[in-house]
């Protein structure tokens, strides 16, 4: 067994194609029409063939209520590892996102937290667990 | 009011909240407890972390405000000169 997909819930696909693509700098895997909504999914150009995230719709009514209640608190929804946390702060802050956390050092890591527009926060690291 | 900055403060776990909140001002509950599992060994749950920053709060010390959709903590020391009014720092000694 291996983890292949990993999703978020977005309240918007569009919306969120153009940020975790052309913001974050993912590359588009698979886009295929599925009736409403579409099946799209993004990978690091780092890893092309690695895990895939799946840009889901939170169309379920539990999902925007769960969403919202993490996000009151800062929980992000998921994390992703980077290189430098600072740099990367630095890039997104120019490109206009929201950091409900600057980069802190945490113990042995470097950790980040900022808003992704489609009604999650997102955790970045540097270290650590890797 | 007395009692409650008293209290408040009375409790480590209270004293590392302000501590990290004078690190940095203006963090989501989920900032403060990875600070304080990470640099204090405080693995409270969120939720006991939330119950303290309500004493916090009802002290004065820590002032929650939402922003949009995110809610921040501040710390608020206004209430600790209470202390020095009535025991003062600079007291003569008899």
């Amino acid at each position: 067994m291996r983890i292949n997909l990993s999703s978020v819930p977005v309240d918007d696909q569009e919306k969120a194609y153009q940020f975790y693509t052309r913001t974050l700098g993912f590359q588009k895997k698979h886009d295929i029409p599925m009736g409403k909504h579409r099946w799209i999914t993004v990978v690091s150009p780092e890893d092309p063939n690695g895990t895939e995230l799946v840009l889901e719709p939170d169309e379920h009514p539990a999902v925007p209520p769960f969403k919202s209640a993490l996000v009151e608190d800062g929980i992000p929804f998921t994390a992703f590892a980077v290189e430098d946390v600072a740099a990367e702060h630095k890039r997104l802050e120019a490109l206009g996102v929201k950091f409900t956390q600057p980069p802190t050092e945490m113990g042995s890591m470097v950790t980040a937290v900022f808003d992704d527009t489609c009604g999650n926060l997102i955790m970045i690291t540097q270290g650590g667990m890797e | 009011m007395d009692d409650d900055l008293y209290r408040a403060i009375a409790d480590p776990t209270r004293r590392a909240i302000l501590d990290e909140l004078v690190d940095r001002d203006g963090q989501s509950l989920f900032e403060l407890c990875s600070r304080l599992i990470m640099k204090h060994g405080i693995s409270s749950s969120r939720q006991a972390i939330s119950q303290h920053l309500e004493v916090l709060e009802a002290a004065g010390l820590v002032v929650a405000r939402r922003e949009g959709r995110y809610k921040f903590h501040w710390f608020n020391g206004e209430p600790l000169k209470a202390i020095t009014t009535r025991w003062p720092a600079n007291a003569k000694k008899r």
